[in-house]
């Protein structure tokens, strides 16, 4: 009898147990925009077809104009559309909502025609004044649409001056100065269009209730767990998507998501370390897709610090770092060495720019030069890994020994991911890795953003200041002709490289697998993805 | 006879172990039970003394995390960000304003019942909160049945037949289940019962393509209540091998602390008393000396089923559990401050509520503990 009493008491614990989480999690159990999903069920055998998705994190919030992460523009890339598409593989500009566009002689008229007879998820129709809602929408939260305000402020001035509709499917976009990457800018997931319906409602509905025009529709957000979006079946484009369903599942740990993957319990992972690749290949199951590249990894050398104040020790370490090595060893061959802070795909690179070769007794000449005093170097290793970084740390020991051949001294820390970028951000490292993944596909975006001295205190870690770069890269900005703003970059690529504020180390390419049942993956290099092609056998 | 046997016990070298254990929250003396006014009254106090705590807690946990360098407005806004959009977001979060202002209208806000807005979702925290912490207290529980079961059933045995060969097993794996690292642990389980024998799923609460849906948020329950059996063996086939991972250093602890505790009791006069009756050994052992065993082993309990509940991380990221762990770990790296400082008061919160429902729990046990 008292056994039984005891194990009661074990029962009743339980339930006391559940009623007190139950009660202090608050009453109101509203769900994150759960809707009724009991189609469920379906295999992707004959039924309809769904593609699940297993990626490292989740998404912040599904309104694009408020994230700068790659993870929720993930999925809004298939739920909303932008005015003017990237290319397929590439970023060259296409139609998209916009099916044409033409700018004034001066550059500061843009006049697009817009795509007829499209409606939003809502029901709502698209149209120029929808267009215009959205970019007011912007205008006016510079604190709350991050890359509004980025991408199209330059020198603290907005550069779009205003937008208007002419008829239903026109609109006039008036500029304050030219803007060589406006058109880019515009293709970018950030400014895709949304419903005016659903934000002039209740502004934040669109961050967990999206609205677009895309070829896919929100179903359900379960969070920290899954995205579930399902076909658009009134999708302005005949036939497309030829999914019915995709499901983006957050699977943290790599080692989880690719157990997954082979288990078929996944289609399709992405987030994949280089190291990867050989149990891909020999899995007759899967495929392997190569992310086309467009970022670039380095090692930052903060010139206002001792002793990388002396552009010969900056040199120096550039001839001293075994680049090909790095890349062979730590990126699987899945990655180009760098010689410049931008990638090929990227017109106006340089490629007639010689770069440092690995040259160890060349930089001990310099290092003599420059009157080195042999002082350790404090050398940061980013804690976290990233396509253009897959392993900071094995990295970094990679370049300590290269350094130490050379007769340089290094100490080898690490921070938290978030202090490790405030503080490099305040130039505290003597030698920092880090990298940068673009988001437009253009020069400036590399260049100016990471290299020029207006953004030292943000993106400029190695407060690197060069006034005639600096004037080189801002005529670029407004610079129209194709051609000249080349020219200026390639201008730029070589003083950047005679300064050496950097030791650029690689530009890797990222990979996916998926099951060989998907077809017609292409990966995206912004690492968004639209999937509105993609098929299952 | 049984004022005897408490004589006895009062004697036992147990009974001052017991007494270690629970002196700090609640005198123990012989007494007949007087009822529950008292115990209401002891109640009070305890949840009285609950609020300096809570305080202290949240001063220290604001005071911490903003110790930390790291600006939540450069987290949200991205690398891209420029200075004035930071500037701009710091001040209409509040963050420019100074520390003690910010503290002070946290805490109005707790008052109130509001525990903040997520800086990264712009959601209520205590809005957002509620499917983490039912994930996390759904595989939480689990676990701890599974441990509890397993724990004291092995130390009872292990004492019972003590030095035998089971006991040194028994010991030997509980060493074990202490010192592996989970996250170890977590990844064989899932290439051994996955991916080689398939048994179970690797990762998830739910089979995403057949999603349940959430009323309360624990999924055995809501897959009952709708009717949804097949859903609910796979809820179960998902619990199994994030659950036993998680059981694993709980279940060792139990175990040892079964296994002591039983022994002293073994050894104790009126157990012999017992035995000299002709009782049979299983009654002796599961009747009479577990009830008398039984109360640091439930402390135990309560304190390890607290830790499963905030501690759970590791295991929640390998299973991919969409838990409170890895809510408040992933604020952390974004500077999510209000998460962060509300999550860890939801958990501190739920952790003295078990250990208070622990120590009400000892009197239901042991009739003669009472609550002064």
């Amino acid at each position: 009898m008292k056994k039984k009493k005891f194990w009661t008491l074990g029962v009743m614990l339980i339930l006391v147990l559940s009623t007190i989480l139950a009660a202090c999690g608050g009453s109101d159990t509203k769900d994150t925009g759960s809707k009724d999903t009991s189609s469920g069920g379906d295999k992707a055998s004959g039924g309809p077809k769904t593609l699940v998705y297993g990626r490292g994190t989740d998404s912040t919030a599904l309104d694009p104009a408020t994230v700068t992460e790659g993870e929720s523009f993930k999925v809004t890339v298939n739920i909303y559309e932008t005015l003017i598409n990237f290319g397929e593989k590439d970023v060259t500009l296409q139609p998209g909502l916009a099916k044409s566009w033409e700018p004034s002689a001066d550059g500061l008229t843009y006049t697009m025609q817009l795509e007829e007879g499209v409606k939003f998820h809502d029901g709502t129709n698209f149209n120029a004044e929808a267009v215009v809602k959205n970019f007011e929408r912007w205008k006016a939260g510079a604190d709350k649409f991050p890359y509004y305000s980025s991408q199209f402020t330059v020198g603290g001035k907005q550069v779009i001056e205003s937008i208007t509709a002419d008829g239903d499917y026109k609109v006039i976009f008036k500029l304050s100065q030219p803007q060589a990457t406006f058109l880019k800018n515009l293709a970018m997931s950030p400014f895709a269009i949304a419903s005016p319906a659903a934000f002039e409602k209740d502004d934040d509905s669109l961050k967990d209730h999206p609205v677009g025009t895309g070829p896919f529709k929100f179903v359900e957000w379960k969070r920290n767990d899954s995205i579930t979006i399902e076909k658009n079946p009134d999708y302005r484009i005949a036939d497309l998507p030829k999914l019915d369903k995709v499901i983006f599942r957050s699977i943290p740990e790599n080692s989880t998501r690719f157990n997954e993957l082979t288990n078929g319990d996944v289609d399709i992972v992405d987030g994949l370390s280089p190291s990867d690749k050989a149990s891909i290949e020999s899995n007759t199951d899967l495929q392997l897709i190569e992310r086309p590249s467009m970022n670039v990894g380095y090692l930052g050398l903060t010139v206002t610090r001792p002793p990388f104040d002396n552009v010969k020790v900056r040199q120096a370490v550039n001839y001293a770092i075994d680049k090909q090595t790095l890349v062979d060893a730590f990126f699987e061959g899945l990655g180009e060495t760098a010689k410049n802070p931008m990638p090929p795909l990227v017109a106006g690179y340089n490629d007639d720019i010689k770069g440092y070769e690995y040259d160890p007794e060349k930089a001990k000449a310099l290092l003599a030069e420059a009157g080195y005093d042999g002082k350790e170097i404090e050398l940061w290793a980013m804690p976290v890994p990233r396509p253009y970084m897959p392993d900071g740390q094995k990295i970094a020991e990679a370049i300590q020994k290269n350094l130490a051949d050379v007769g340089m001294k290094s100490k080898i820390v690490s921070f938290e991911w978030a202090t490790y970028l405030e503080k490099a951000e305040k130039g505290d490292a003597d030698a920092f890795l880090l990298g940068w993944t673009g988001d437009n596909g253009d020069a400036d975006n590399f260049l100016y953003t990471l290299l020029d001295g207006d953004n030292i205190g943000s993106n400029n870690y190695t407060f690197y200041d060069n006034k005639d770069l600096h004037k080189i890269l801002v005529a670029a900005q407004t610079e129209m002709d194709e051609d000249k703003r080349n020219a200026l970059y390639k201008q730029a690529q070589e003083i950047i490289s005679k300064d050496a504020p950097w030791v650029p180390i690689a530009h890797s390419t990222p990979i996916l697998a998926a099951n060989t049942k998907v077809t017609n993956y292409i990966a995206h290099p912004t690492g968004s993805d639209r999937l509105e092609a993609v098929d299952m056998k | 006879m049984k004022d005897q046997s408490n004589r006895l016990v009062k004697a036992d070298p147990f009974y001052s172990m017991c007494k270690d254990f629970n002196a700090f929250h609640a005198k123990v003396y012989f007494e007949n039970n007087r009822g529950v006014k008292k115990m209401l009254h002891y109640m009070g106090r305890r949840l009285s003394q609950l609020i300096p705590v809570l305080l202290g807690m949240t001063f220290i946990v604001f005071m911490l995390i903003r110790a930390i360098p790291g600006n939540p407005a450069q987290v949200i806004l991205g690398q891209q960000a420029t200075k004035e959009a930071v500037e701009a977001l710091n001040a209409s979060l509040g963050l420019d304003k100074p520390w003690y202002t910010q503290y002070f209208s946290y805490l109005g806000g707790i008052f109130q019942g509001d525990l903040g807005v997520s800086l990264r979702t712009k959601l209520p925290v205590s809005e957002e909160i509620f499917p983490y912490l039912a994930a996390t207290a759904e595989l939480a529980l689990f676990a701890m049945i599974i441990a509890v079961i397993v724990g004291v059933n092995a130390g009872i045995i292990s004492a019972w037949f003590q030095n035998s060969w089971f006991d040194y097993v028994a010991m030997v794996v509980a060493l074990i289940g202490v010192s592996v690292p989970v996250f170890w642990l977590g990844l064989m389980e899932q290439w051994a019962f996955s991916n080689q024998l398939g048994w179970f799923p690797t990762s998830g609460r739910e089979n995403v393509r057949d999603p349940i849906t959430a009323i309360t948020h624990f999924y055995l329950l809501d897959t009952l209540i709708q009717g949804r059996f097949d859903q609910f063996t796979e809820v179960i086939k998902r619990l199994v091998l994030p659950g036993m991972a998680l059981a694993t250093i709980p279940m060792a602890i139990i175990a040892r602390m079964t296994r002591s505790s039983m022994l002293e009791v073994m050894r104790s006069d009126y157990v012999r008393t017992a035995r000299a009756k002709g009782q049979k050994m299983f009654i002796v052992v599961y009747k009479h000396a577990l009830k008398n065993a039984v109360i640091p082993v439930l402390t135990v309990i309560g304190l390890q089923t607290g830790l499963l509940l905030g501690g759970a991380i590791l295991t929640e990221t390998i299973f991919s559990w969409p838990g409170i762990g890895r809510y408040i770990y992933d604020a952390i790296g974004f500077r999510d401050y209000p998460v962060i400082q509300s999550g860890i008061l939801v958990i501190a919160f739920i952790f003295i509520m078990i250990n208070l429902i622990v120590d009400l729990l000892y009197t239901v046990i042991d009739p003669r503990i009472k609550y002064k």
